[in-house]
């Protein structure tokens, strides 16, 4: 395909821009924050010019991985290898297109200590691309777990007034869920020998050592993800972040987690994941119909959204472990519609933010009359949440409710329940935020967007909207990978209830 | 067996010590206190030549009738021991003689006291052992109150001492009892002898154990610990902290590797207890400290128990882990003292964490380097600090030792809170008043561990090949 290190290019890019800026720009005044924010944002936009090359070296139709390195690197514990299938391409390029637009968001909202916010999310793009594009355990490990510490920084930082607390608990609940991985990977290579992901998907692991691997990842994921009932630290964190800080968590970081079920857990241990599927299921149910009740009845707009995802992410878990071909094509879709979705509420969040320094709903009311530009935008975003037909929101939900309606229809049942519920929540957000009559004096000198928050929310728009009604290259681009990892389950699947017959 | 000044060949580094000592401390007698400078620079020079000559030196040797040991596992630790003290050493000079605390002696017994470690390094039986035990700690116990004026550097010095003597004695007893049932004190004939356990077999190994522990500061020997750190001068903890863990540790992994590979299953359940006790005490207690040098007092408690689970897997692959985690454990902590000797003010020096409030703006560079630091004592990946823990855990879980993992990660999750907390201070509080510049030997230390510290994942590859064969050695 390409004969130089096009993952590793992607991947590292944002770093060297991180360096340039440690390296070429000195003190604090004016001119140097204005050029930190250049860099910045040169630095991710060729990363994702260069990123968007992947997509037309890329083969559909296989279900092995593309683009692949390979380099000494720890020894004999583990080596450092890049490569990507058709479920973690989208990602990759989710990841490169939100981050210019992350920048684009922070570009007059954040005014101190620019330099170091830049830095931050760059390193943070490498270490999130690295996450996605790595063919090592360990290595994928390391760019994981690397990532809490941007984070925690760019919370800590820059972010409301609770923000010691809800950084705090951000890199407390994920280390805690991650450390469980660790050990896990290390019986994993003691098991097979080795750390390679691509000989890790072709190992069979004894029944009894999946439950517990399976577990060990589990609590790793379904904090990332975040699962009910560990999902407290998402809305804290949410607050507490800037938006840029927001957008990346909703659109990428949440990702993390469904990405790790589907590389690891389901192929890795496929025993384990037909008999934990159930356990699965009742709680992205209870994470569906709880947070979206709860969402209901929240006071700040991005708690609301906040809720609102992990809502959305109960439909990613519920999708994967259908086990089924729809199932978790529907949570790949719904995963990536849900970083433009998510991701550009909470520009929009922030773009009133900038203006009034406030999230509270009952702050807001009337303004499509100062806003009409910003309202039909904010309107085709609600509707995306919503999972209105016609937007990307809609596919995900409805391929992972079908599937789940195949494996059991109670489950199904109350998922759909929650589509209602997001209805409730999002249009009645809408309603007091956008509609009625201009009243407050506060709002009356309100402007509409400008031309820099139309180049960050425009793409996303036609985003959804095109993956809307053309699902079909998110769709193909993991068929191949999808049905490789269902092929597995399927014979998982048999086997466990063969053994099932042949118990007394 | 004839005897010639050539057989000694192998102790060069050792004997070089111990006559620079001896000439060094004629040299500071007859001079007086003007000497400070010279014998703070020639001891940099010994502690240096001695580096070299380990390094040069032969791989492999036997001296007086086995007493003495030289191998890659000695010459590994021997490495790391010089550089800890040299470091240190080089780090307390200014500290000292702005603080008017300045003496020719200091140098000197940091000198013996690194005799001291190297000849524990080395110890090829018991007898030799407990010789390079009471060198380092004998000087290490009238450094402790260097400061003699202050009651609590004082009062540090006489703790160390007495619990120190008492563990001694413990040590002994428990060797005397080794001896008594193996009919030796030769690590290698103790081996061959401690084929079976005997009631007084196990009793001989809980004492020395315990006097053991008690060096490396590990629960429930650890008492002394946060007291001595808080009480004795900055740059004399930083030196406990760094190059006598090292050796403590190192003779700890070699006795109980060399001499009682029979025993594994009796001794590894007082190993993986006192690693979950340290391990949990230091992650827990150092979560209400305010004063740096206590924390980073139960921060070492934390870090030996981390150190322990390598051992406690009794494996090659465990040696290697701790090997890994003692070299990384060096760094960080001579790093994270450069920060603490540099927290002084005009009206003194200052001991609090909330005094680094907002050093991200102050000083940029080294609140960097220190939450580096704080990320990788913490265990965070990509640090080193996360390697290190990569390679003890990995050897537990190949040895089966599932609960001791789980508890051992467990833990490095509450620690990560207060290393964070630290973290939190210097980034996300408003600035204090700003500290006086850094002398440039604290500014070299801080950069070198940092830049260890940060960029070791790059190419991580010669020094875990360094380990695994000094690991090998044991074996």
């Amino acid at each position: 395909m390409y004969d130089w290190p096009i993952l590793s290019v992607v991947t590292f890019l944002p770093l060297v821009g991180a360096l340039l800026i440690v390296l070429m720009i000195r003190g604090d005044d004016e001119v140097a924050q204005r050029n930190a924010r250049w860099v910045a944002l040169w630095a991710t936009l060729v990363t994702f010019v260069i990123s968007l090359l992947l997509l037309f070296g890329f083969d559909p139709s296989s279900h092995e991985f593309q683009f692949l390195e390979q380099k000494p690197w720890l020894g004999d514990v583990a080596t450092y290898r890049m490569g990507v299938d058709g479920i973690s391409m989208p990602f990759v390029l989710l990841t490169t297109l939100l981050m210019p637009m992350c920048i684009l968001a922070s570009w007059e909202s954040i005014h101190v200590r620019v330099k170091e916010y830049m830095i931050c999310f760059l390193v943070l793009e490498t270490l999130m691309i690295g996450t996605f594009a790595a063919l090592d355990l360990l290595q994928f490990y390391i760019f994981f777990e690397g990532g809490l510490i941007p984070m925690f920084l760019i919370i800590g930082i820059w972010g409301g007034k609770r923000r010691i607390y809800a950084t705090f608990k951000f890199f407390l609940y994920t280390l805690a869920g991650s450390v469980l991985m660790m050990l896990a990977i290390m019986a994993m290579y003691w098991q097979a020998g080795t750390t390679d992901i691509t000989a890790l998907l072709k190992f069979d692991f004894p029944a009894g050592m999946q439950y517990w691997l399976w577990l060990a990842f589990f609590a790793s994921f379904a904090v990332k993800m975040p699962m009910w009932p560990v999902h407290t630290w998402l809305p804290d964190a949410h607050v507490e972040a800037p938006t840029a800080g927001s957008v990346i968590l909703a659109g990428i970081l949440l990702k993390m987690g469904g990405y790790g079920f589907l590389r690891f857990s389901l192929p890795m241990f496929p025993e384990a994941s037909a008999y934990f599927a159930p356990f699965v299921f009742t709680l992205s149910v209870i994470a569906i119909v709880y947070t979206s009740l709860v969402a209901l009845m929240q006071e700040d707009i991005k708690k609301l959204i906040a809720y609102s995802s992990i809502a959305h992410m109960g439909y990613v878990t519920m999708g994967i472990f259908t086990l089924t071909q729809e199932g978790i094509q529907g949570a790949v879709f719904q995963m990536v519609s849900h970083g433009f979705v998510s991701g550009a509420l909470f520009l929009c969040v922030g773009v009133i933010y900038d203006r009034m320094h406030t999230r509270e709903i009952a702050a807001y009311g009337g303004i499509v009359h100062r806003m009409p530009i910003y309202a039909t935008v904010f309107m085709v975003f609600t509707m995306a949440n919503v999972g209105l037909p016609g937007t990307s929101g809609f596919i995900g939900e409805f391929l992972t409710i079908i599937a789940t309606f195949g494996r059991n229809s109670w489950v199904a049942l109350f998922a759909a329940t929650g589509v209602i519920l997001s209805a409730s929540y999002a249009l009645w957000l809408y309603r007091r935020v956008i509609f009625g009559a201009l009243e407050k004096d506060s709002l009356k000198g309100l402007l509409d967007l400008n031309g820099r928050e139309m180049a960050s929310l425009i793409p996303l728009l036609l985003l959804t909207l095109l993956f809307g009604i053309w699902p079909q290259p998110i769709l193909d681009a993991c068929n191949a990978a999808v049905g490789a990892i269902v092929a597995r389950a399927d014979v998982a699947t048999e086997a466990v209830k063969a053994a099932a017959l042949v118990l007394p | 067996m004839t005897f010639t000044l050539a057989a000694l060949g192998p102790a060069l580094p050792e004997l070089l010590l111990a006559v620079s000592a001896i000439l060094l401390l004629l040299f500071g007698a007859i001079v007086g206190p003007k000497s400070t400078d010279t014998v703070n620079g020639l001891t940099l020079a010994a502690l240096f030549a001695a580096l070299v000559l380990v390094i040069l030196g032969p791989s492999q040797a036997t001296l007086f009738g086995g007493a003495f040991q030289v191998d890659e596992y000695g010459r590994f630790l021997k490495v790391l021991a010089l550089l800890g003290a040299g470091g240190t050493l080089a780090m307390s000079v200014d500290w000292l003689k702005v603080e008017k605390q300045s003496r020719f002696e200091f140098a000197i017994l940091v000198l013996l006291s690194t005799l001291g470690m190297m000849m524990l390094i080395s110890a090829g039986d018991l007898i030799a052992l407990y010789m390079g035990l009471e060198l380092m700690s004998l000087a290490l116990y009238v450094i402790a109150a260097n400061n003699r004026d202050s009651v609590r550097s004082t009062e540090a010095g006489l703790k160390y001492f007495v619990l120190g003597a008492l563990s001694s004695g413990m040590f002994l007893y428990g060797a005397s009892l080794i001896y008594g049932f193996t009919g030796s004190v030769n690590f290698a004939r103790i081996a061959e002898a401690a084929r079976e356990p005997s009631l007084g077999l196990i009793f001989g190994i809980v004492f020395t154990f315990a006097g053991l522990c008690f060096k490396v500061s590990a629960v429930p020997f650890h008492m002394w610990t946060p007291d001595v750190y808080e009480g004795a001068p900055a740059p004399v903890t930083a030196f406990f902290a760094a190059a006598p863990k090292v050796a403590a540790m190192a003779v700890f992994v070699r006795f109980a590797i060399e001499a009682l590979p029979n025993v594994v299953h009796q001794w590894q359940q007082i190993i993986v207890f006192v690693s979950i006790a340290s391990m949990a005490l230091g992650s827990f207690a150092a979560i209400g400290q305010r004063n740096l040098k206590r924390l980073m007092a139960y921060s070492s408690i934390g870090h030996m128990g981390y150190a322990l689970v390598g051992l406690a897997a009794g494996t090659e692959q465990g040696v290697r882990g701790v090997l890994v985690y003692m070299t990384i454990y060096m760094a960080m902590t001579l790093g994270t003292f450069a920060c603490i000797l540099s927290m002084r003010r005009k009206d003194g020096v200052v001991e609090n964490y909330d005094e680094l409030a907002g050093l991200a703006r102050t000083s940029p560079v080294k609140a960097f380097f220190l939450a580096a630091l704080m990320f990788s004592l913490a265990g965070i990946p990509p640090l080193a600090g996360f390697l290190a823990k990569y390679y003890v855990f990995l050897a537990a879980i190949e040895a089966g030792l599932y609960t001791l993992a789980v508890i051992g990660v467990l833990t490095s999750v509450v620690g990560a809170f207060y290393y964070l907390r630290i973290v939190k201070v210097m980034y996300f509080d408003e600035p204090a008043p700003a500290f006086e510049p850094m002398p440039s030997e604290l500014r070299a230390v801080l950069a070198v561990s940092g830049l260890f510290t940060v960029l070791l994942f790059v190419y991580p590859a010669p020094l875990l090949a360094a380990a695994g064969a000094a690991a090998r050695a044991l074996f």
